[in-house]
């Protein structure tokens, strides 16, 4: 490849990098939000029912191993969508954040102490309220590990939908490529991965925040 | 009151968990339900406030069919107890408390300062609130747990082995807690144990359950030990039980006899076993004063057996159980009897304990 060194190119584009960025978040995130509000009850209905469970988690896994390309030609095939409609890609990333957490949410649920939810029970917490106010907090630390997870994997996932046009920064990466523009599709990467890093720690940070009782030093008080 | 008709616990697997339970649990006095396990005592508990539903039978709760009420709404009229607390972990300690008030639609702020009144009730300190459960020893966190089912003030504390996980020594702390806060408050407590000692030790009438979810025996703890209804029971209730029964008689009417006392650092006046005391008058220990004629040291005092505590001017005293055993543990023959401030009062033979037994026998105060 026939690489030149365009430098002038970046401050050139900064408004086109912004707004690259800006779209790979809406792109990346809004699918993990929707990935973790769909997950929540159905790792609920996993944890409960263990039919329910021996087939959703496998399930999971499988979906997970669909290959990312694979999946986001298809999923318009199946949707009918447009071909520009973002949801091209945020249904596949959503697909995988769901085959990401089922299992955490699931696996965070089971491991909630039956002295905890007993205690909950007896003391007059009806179902729905005891899930909301007990189980459903100390599910929170591992429920975050693998939103962590998936928000990663989501950043790099969406640039793949460049093959399909909605890319994100994945379109620099692709454009880059196209016209020798080593610049671009380092600026990209380099994004992506900032992006990414940034996301990762804001809900390592939040995650922490929202639990204080995992910060607390154990052992007996004097 | 708490009335058990005829109620059965079958699963699908043909496991009978409770088998035609008939019981009257009396208000205001602690019953305990002991057996080993698989003996129906925690499901007998557990269909009291509807964890469990039984498979026939019914149970009245103050007369009324536990069945015609909304569950959670029962359930938070009683106070429950778990083994290993089951505190919530993500919440302080004062919030644990303050979950039922809130939970019957107190606000947070009067729930959070009933929840502070209940922390000082089980003797814990109010800084304590601010903590997380992991920051608390097991017997702390059990007393919150206690503090968490008397929170709504229920008339009914259901208590499931809530003493099994914790240390001996912490055990007898929160035994003896749980019956000084039972004789200002007179709930009406169901507690369930494995083991006897502990239904002896808190049980105003104690239930016997063998496997299979039949009641061997209902009875006050001292006609349990006198007369176990089978050999299952006299098993059960185990070795000793003739001794253990001297726990429940007090021994007031045991004379307490003169002693020899030596101050620690003085020579005793005559040969023999002599007590050595502080400057207070408390007991240091023995000395056999026929091995030295030195004046009493630290070193030679052999350390002597149980105490027995009288009270003259009161008129109380410790039980039979205790006069004999400090009595029998005494490398001199006789026990030391000591007053409420544990200076030396006289001693005790362990004759006049048996004498004073028989007494009792010809009074009728012993179950014959």
């Amino acid at each position: 490849m026939n690489v030149d060194w365009p430098w002038p190119w970046l401050p050139r584009n900064v408004d086109k990098i912004v707004e690259a960025t800006g779209e790979h978040l809406y792109l990346a995130l809004l699918p993990v939000l929707a990935g973790l509000v769909i997950s929540v009850p159905l790792g609920w209905a996993a944890s409960r029912w263990p039919a329910v469970r021996l087939v959703l988690v496998p399930l999971a896994g499988v979906l997970y191993t669909i290959p990312s390309l694979a999946l986001i030609t298809l999923v318009p095939l199946l949707l009918g969508t447009k071909i520009i409609d973002p949801l091209n890609v945020q249904v596949p990333l959503a697909i995988y954040t769901i085959a990401l957490l089922v299992r955490s949410v699931t696996d965070a649920l089971l491991a909630v102490p039956g002295e905890v939810t007993a205690a909950a029970t007896a003391i007059g917490f009806r179902p729905a309220k005891r899930f909301l106010a007990v189980e459903l907090p100390l599910a929170v630390p591992v429920i975050v590990a693998g939103l962590r997870v998936a928000a990663v994997s989501a950043m790099s996932l969406t640039a793949v939908g460049a093959l399909i046009g909605i890319g994100g920064l994945g379109g620099l990466i692709t454009e880059g490529f196209r016209r020798n523009n080593a610049v671009e599709m380092v600026v990209a990467i380099a994004l992506i991965l900032v992006i990414a890093l940034i996301i990762d720690a804001l809900l390592l940070l939040a995650g922490k925040v929202i639990t204080p009782w995992t910060r607390v030093r154990q052992g007996a008080a004097k | 009151m708490i009335e058990f008709q005829a109620v059965t616990k079958k699963y699908p697997d043909g496991t009978v968990a409770v088998d035609g339970l008939d019981l009257v649990v009396d208000a205001g006095k602690i019953t305990v339900f002991v057996g080993p396990s698989g003996c129906g005592k925690t499901t007998s508990l557990r269909m009291i406030n509807r964890m469990i539903d039984p498979t026939s039978g019914t149970i009245l709760l103050d007369g009324k069919d536990i069945r015609e009420s909304d569950p959670p709404l029962l359930r938070r009229g009683i106070g429950y107890v778990i083994q290993h607390a089951g505190l919530f972990p993500h919440r302080t300690v004062l919030d644990n408390v303050a979950t039922v008030p809130m939970l019957t639609g107190k606000n947070k702020r009067a729930a959070r300062s009933r929840a502070a009144e209940l922390l000082e009730l089980v003797g814990l300190p109010t800084e304590m609130g601010k903590r997380y459960p992991a920051q608390l020893s097991g017997g702390q966190q059990q007393r919150v747990g206690v503090a968490r089912a008397l929170a709504a003030d229920p008339p009914v504390l259901l208590m499931d082995e809530p003493f099994s996980a914790v240390d001996p020594i912490v055990r007898d702390d929160l035994q003896q807690q749980l019956l000084r806060l039972q004789s200002e408050l007179d709930k009406t407590i169901v507690f369930v144990t494995h083991d006897i000692d502990e239904a002896i030790k808190l049980g105003d009438r104690v239930a016997v359950f063998r496997v299979g979810g039949r009641l061997a025996q209902y009875a006050t703890p001292s006609e349990l030990l006198a007369k176990p209804a089978d050999d299952f029971v006299s098993s059960f209730v185990g070795r000793d039980r003739g001794y253990r029964a001297l726990g429940f008689l007090t021994a007031t009417g045991v004379p307490v006899g003169p002693v020899a006392t030596v101050k620690i650092g003085e020579t005793a006046a005559e040969p023999g076993w002599v007590v050595v005391v502080d400057e207070r008058n408390r007991p240091l220990g023995w000395l056999d004063q026929g091995s030295t004629s030195d004046a009493a040291s630290a070193d030679d005092v052999v350390s002597g057996g149980s105490l027995y505590e009288v009270d003259g001017a009161a008129g109380t005293a410790g039980s039979l159980r205790n006069a004999l055993d400090a009595a029998l543990s005494s490398p001199a023959g006789v026990g030391i009897a000591v007053d409420a401030d544990g200076a030396v009062a006289g001693s005790v033979k362990a004759e006049a304990v048996l004498e004073a037994l028989a007494t009792a026998r010809r009074t009728g105060e012993v179950p014959a």
